[in-house]
C-alpha cells in the first residue's frame, strides 16, 4: 500500500484532532528537550536562533531509542551549515507546521521520521540560511551572492556576523520559498554516521524521561483498572486505602479507580487495599483460543477484501498446475512492554492544562485529553520528555487522559505512574492472524499461481475510525512479496476479536512477511531446491530485491556448511521503502532454539546516520527475536495471563546473536529502518529451524513445545 | 527513619521503612538516574550498588540498607571525568531509548570491579539480569570489553 494511501485515508477517517495550536514554542527540560537562552528569534518553525547564537533545531518526532534527536537535527543543519556539536535540541510541541505527511497527523512511528523530513527539514534548513545571508546582504549593502554562510558565521566582502547577530534581521525577511538545496554529493552530514546527542545524558543519568518529571506540589496516582480490559467500575469501597498513610484521595476515573498518595510508593501500596466491584463486560468471555476460533471462521466467511490488483488469472493457473500446496500460519498476542512503564504527568489549573510525558502522538495526547475534560485543545500545553521505549505503545492515549483526569479531579499536579503488571495486563496487543496460502507449481516446482489470504484485527478501526468492510493499509504490509509469479490474488479480511489491538513494532510485516517467506520456503523444499536459489530464481526482474539476497546469503557464507549441528535459514522482505533479507544461523539445545548469528543486508536507500541505522536493525533483531522464539501473550476469562518479565519473557544479554550487517550504499529516496528487520527475523529463524530439525513450524515463538 | 551512606555522603530517609530503595533514592532524595521497570527483580532498571554488590532497588527495603554504602549511576562519572564505561558507552553510542542504561552500567561497573578481563561467558552472567528491550546488548558487550581494556591499560 502506498504512502499516499494511508495519508488520505487517516485525513478521511478525521482521524487528525482539530484546534491546532500554531504559536512555536521552545519545550522546556534540563537534558531533554533544551531552552535556548537569550532572546528567541524563530526563522521558521524548526529553527530557533537565539542573540547569545544558541542554536536549536527542533525534532517534530520523539526520541524513543531510534535516533530522531539526531537524525533530524541533522537533515536541517546539513543546509544551515552549522556544527550540529554546537546546536540544541528541542522536541516540537503539537502544531499543524509538524504533520508527518506519511500519516497525516503529528506521530512518531510507521518508521517514517526520514522519509517525512528528509526533503522538509532540509528545506527548513535552507531557508534559514538564505533569511541569514539576504539580512546581511541587506545589512552590509552588498549582493547575497558574494556571502557564505558556513559554521554558524555569514561571511564575504571582508565582513562577517554570527547567526545569532543577524537573527533579529533574519526573521524579517520574506521566507524564500524554493531555496537552493545542495547535491547528495556535497554532503558534509547526512550519511555520515554521527555520535549521537542524546548519548551523554543517558550515560550519566541525567536524561529526563516521563517518570522523572517534577512539577511543584506534585502528587502521585497508582490506577486500579478491570482485570478485563473494557471492564467498567460498579462500585467500589476506598475507606481502607484512604486510612493508608499519605493518601491524599480516591477518584473514580473512566478507566478505573485512581489512588492519589503523596509518594509513589504510598499511592501503589494503598491501591491494594481498595475494593472493586466491577461490571466485566463482554470482554470476560474472551481466551485466546475463542478469538483465534473468530479469526478462523472469519476467514471461512467474512468479507474478502482485495489487496491490489489480482495479477493474471489464479483460478485457471491453479487448475493447470502440476500440483497445489497449501499452508496456514498463524501468530498469537504480542506486548509491546517498552522498559518505562506508562506514566504521564498532568496540572489543571484554572481550565487549562499542562501535560509532560512520553507520547508518540502529541496530537492525538491533546485532542483526546481535550475532549475528556471538555476543553479545547488550545487550553492545553503538551511537553514531550525522552521515551523509554515506545513499540507503537505509546501511540495510545490512555494513560495520558487518567493522568488529566485525576489532576483534575484532585485539583493538583498529578503523575501518574503504572505498574509493569497495569503495562503487561492492559495494553494494545499485537493482535492474532491467521495467514492461509496456497501455491500452483509446475513439475519442475516454481510456482505458477498463488493465493494469499490474511484474516486478522484492524488496528486503524479502533484508533482511528476505519469504517468496517474497508481496506486496512497496515494490514497490507509486507503481503504482497517481491517475487515474479505470474498468476497472484491477495485477499484481506478484517476480524474483531473483541480485545483492543495495537500498533506493534513492523505491525503487519509481522504476520505477512512470516507467511510469505515461510510458503516460499516450504515451495523450496517441495521442489527439492536450495530455498536461495529458488527465490533467487524467482527475483529476475527485481534488482533491489535480488541485490540484498545475494549480499546476505555471501555474508553469511551460505554456500558453505555451518558448524556441527547448525543450520541456516533465509527470508527477504520490503518494507517501508527497504528492501531486507536476514540469514539466521541456529542450533537446538535441550529442545530450546539458540540463534548463534544473524546476517542482515538492507538497501534504505539514502541514510542519514548510517551508525543509527545499524543500531536500528541490531534493536529490531533483538525485539523481534523475543516474539520468534519466547515470548507471547494468552487471555483466558477476558484476563491477560502474563504479569510481568518472569510470564512474558524477553531476549537478554545471553541469548543475544552476534549481529553482522552489509548496508547498500544508494542515493534512492530513504527508506525506514526502525521495524522491517523485526519482521524478518521470525522467518528467517523458523527457516533454520526447519533445516535443521526437518519440522516446519506454522506459529511463532518457536517453544520447547512447538519443537516436541 | 533510616540512615545510610548514598554516593558517598550520609542520608536520613523519612520514607516508611518497608518503602523500596528506589522509591527513596528517586522521590524522596530525588535522584532519577535510577529507574524502575518491573518491581519484581526480573530487568535490572533499579540496579544500584549496597556496599559495591550490585542489588534490585525496586526489592530492596530502605530499612535493608541502613549504615550501608549505596551507589547510583550519579556516583559513576560526569561528562568531564566519565567513568572508563561511561566513556565506552559514548564511543559504542549504547544507548537508544537510553531507559535501561542506569542498570547496566552499574551492573556492568561491578563486574569489572570484581575481573578486569570479563570474557563473554562473564559478560553473560554479570549482565543476563539486565533487560534492553532497544536490544544494544551487541555494544553493551562491546563496550564493557572496551572499558575493561582502559581499566586494565591504566
Ligand atoms: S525495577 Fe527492579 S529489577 Fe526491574
Ligand atoms: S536502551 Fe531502551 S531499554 Fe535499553
Amino acid at each position: 500500500m502506498t504512502k499516499t494511501n494511508r495519508r488520505t485515508f487517516l485525513k478521511s477517517t478525521g482521524a487528525v484532532g482539530s484546534g491546532l495550536m500554531l504559536g512555536i514554542v521552545v519545550p522546556v527540560g534540563s537534558n531533554g528537550p533544551a531552552q535556548a537562552a537569550g532572546t528567541l528569534y524563530t526563522p521558521n518553525a524548526w529553527v530557533h536562533i537565539a542573540d547569545d547564537n544558541t542554536i536549536t533545531l527542533l525534532s517534530a518526532r520523539s526520541e524513543m531509542g531510534q535516533g530522531v534527536y539526531t537524525s533530524m537535527p541533522m537533515l536541517i543543519a546539513e543546509e544551515l551549515n552549522v556544527d550540529l556539536k554546537k546546536i540544541k535540541v528541542a522536541i516540537a510541541p503539537p502544531g499543524a507546521v509538524y504533520t508527518n505527511a506519511l500519516l497525516g497527523a503529528q506521530i512518531t512511528g510507521g518508521s517514517t521520521s526520514v522519509r517525512d523530513g528528509y526533503d522538509k527539514l532540509r528545506i527548513a534548513g535552507a531557508q534559514v540560511r538564505e533569511m541569514l545571508v539576504a539580512a546581511a546582504a541587506a545589512r552590509w549593502n552588498v549582493p547575497a551572492s558574494s556571502l557564505k554562510a558556513a559554521d554558524g558565521v555569514i561571511s564575504g566582502n571582508g565582513k562577517k556576523a554570527t547567526y545569532g547577530e543577524l537573527a533579529a534581521d533574519a526573521s524579517k525577511q520574506p521566507v524564500p520559498e524554493k531555496p537552493k538545496l545542495k547535491d547528495a554529493k556535497d554532503f558534509t552530514i547526512i550519511g555520515k554516521s554521527t555520535k549521537r546527542l542524546d548519548t551523554p545524558a543517558k550515560t550519566f543519568g541525567t536524561a529526563e524521561f516521563g517518570i522523572d518529571v517534577e512539577l511543584p506540589g506534585m502528587v502521585y496516582a497508582s490506577v486500579e483498572q478491570c482485570p478485563v480490559i473494557g471492564g467498567k467500575v460498579k462500585s467500589f469501597d476506598a475507606a481502607k486505602a484512604k486510612a493508608m498513610p499519605g493518601v491524599i484521595d480516591v477518584v473514580q476515573i473512566n478507566d478505573g479507580v485512581a489512588v492519589v498518595a503523596d509518594t509513589y510508593w504510598r499511592a501503589k501500596t494503598a491501591r491494594e487495599q481498595l475494593t472493586v466491584e466491577w461490571d466485566e463486560g463482554a470482554g470476560s468471555a474472551l481466551s485466546s483460543k475463542s478469538m483465534m476460533d473468530g479469526i478462523r471462521q472469519a476467514a471461512a466467511t467474512g468479507k474478502v477484501l482485495t489487496i491490489g490488483k489480482p495479477v493474471g488469472n489464479v483460478a485457471d493457473a491453479m487448475k493447470g498446475a502440476a500440483k497445489v500446496i497449501k499452508a496456514e500460519y498463524t501468530l498469537p498476542l504480542q506486548a509491546h512492554a517498552p522498559l518505562e512503564p506508562m506514566n504521564f504527568t498532568a496540572d489543571w489549573k484554572d481550565g487549562k492544562l499542562l501535560l509532560i510525558g512520553p507520547t508518540q502522538f502529541q496530537q492525538g495526547a491533546q485532542g483526546a485529553t481535550a475532549a475528556a475534560l471538555g476543553i479545547k485543545p488550545e487550553d492545553i500545553t503538551l511537553k514531550t520528555t525522552f521515551l523509554g521505549g515506545g513499540f507503537g505503545r505509546r501511540l495510545e492515549l490512555d494513560f495520558i487522559v487518567q493522568a488529566a483526569q485525576i489532576s483534575k479531579a484532585v485539583g493538583k499536579p498529578v503523575k501518574v505512574l503504572w505498574t509493569r503488571e497495569d503495562d503487561m495486563t492492559h495494553d494494545f496487543y499485537r493482535p492474532q492472524a491467521l495467514n492461509e496460502i496456497e501455491a500452483g507449481v509446475d513439475a519442475a516446482g516454481n510456482p505458477v499461481a498463488m493465493k494469499f489470504k490474511a484474516t486478522s484485527q484492524s488496528v486503524t478501526q479502533r484508533a482511528f475510525g476505519l469504517p468496517k468492510d474497508t481496506l486496512d493499509p497496515f494490514m497490507t504490509e509486507a503481503a504482497v512479496a517481491g517475487y515474479q509469479i505470474p498468476n497472484t490474488q491477495h485477499d484481506l479480511v478484517i476480524n474483531d476479536t473483541g480485545l483492543r489491538a495495537g500498533y506493534w513494532r513492523a505491525v503487519s510485516h509481522n504476520m505477512n512477511a512470516f507467511a510469505n517467506e515461510s510458503f516460499m520456503d516450504e515451495l523450496a523444499a517441495n521442489a527439492g531446491k536450495d530455498p536461495y536459489q529458488f527465490r533467487m530464481a524467482l527475483l529476475k526482474d527485481k534488482p533491489r530485491f535480488a541485490n540484498v539476497l545475494k549480499l546476505a546469503a555471501d555474508a553469511a557464507g551460505w554456500s558453505t556448511k555451518p558448524a556441527a549441528g547448525r543450520a541456516r535459514g533465509i527470508a527477504l522482505m520490503e518494507g517501508y521503502d527497504t528492501y531486507m533479507a536476514q540469514v539466521a544461523e541456529v542450533s537446538v539445545v535441550n529442545g530450546k532454539v539458540k540463534v548463534h548469528r544473524v546476517v542482515v543486508a538492507a538497501d534504505l536507500g539514502q541514510m542519514v546516520n548510517p551508525d543509527t541505522v545499524r543500531a536500528q536493525i541490531q534493536s529490531s533483531i533483538i525485539f523481534g527475536l523475543g516474539a520468534a522464539v519466547k515470548s507471547k501473550i494468552t487471555v483466558d476469562k477476558g484476563r491477560v495471563q502474563q504479569r510481568n518479565f518472569d510470564s512474558f519473557e524477553v531476549v537478554r544479554m545471553d541469548e543475544a546473536p552476534r549481529i553482522d550487517i552489509v548496508l547498500v550504499q544508494s542515493k534512492e529516496k530513504p527508506g525506514g529502518i526502525g521495524e522491517p528487520a523485526t519482521a524478518l527475523i521470525g522467518p528467517a529463524v523458523a527457516n533454520a529451524v526447519f533445516k535443521l530439525t526437518g519440522k516446519r513450524v506454522r506459529t511463532l515463538p518457536i517453544t520447547k513445545e512447538e519443537l516436541a | 527513619m533510616t540512615t545510610f551512606v548514598l554516593n558517598g555522603k550520609s542520608v536520613t530517609a523519612k520514607a516508611d521503612k518497608d518503602t523500596p530503595l528506589l522509591w527513596v533514592i528517586r522521590d524522596e532524595i530525588g535522584l532519577k538516574g535510577t529507574k524502575f521497570g518491573c518491581g519484581a527483580a526480573l530487568c535490572g532498571a533499579c540496579t544500584v550498588q549496597v556496599n559495591g554488590q550490585p542489588i534490585r532497588s525496586c526489592i530492596t527495603a530502605v530499612s535493608d540498607v541502613a549504615g550501608k554504602q549505596v551507589t547510583t549511576v550519579e556516583s559513576l562519572g560526569t561528562p568531564s571525568k566519565p567513568h572508563p564505561l561511561q566513556a565506552a558507552w559514548i564511543k559504542h553510542d549504547v544507548p537508544q531509548c537510553g531507559y535501561c542504561q542506569s542498570g547496566q552500567l552499574m551492573a556492568a561497573q561491578a563486574l569489572l570491579a570484581a575481573n578486569k578481563n570479563p570474557s563473554d561467558k562473564d559478560i553473560d552472567a554479570a549482565m543476563s539480569g539486565n533487560i534492553c528491550r532497544c536490544g544494544t546488548y551487541g555494544r553493551i558487550r562491546a563496550a564493557i570489553k572496551d572499558a575493561a581494556e582502559t581499566i586494565r591499560n591504566a
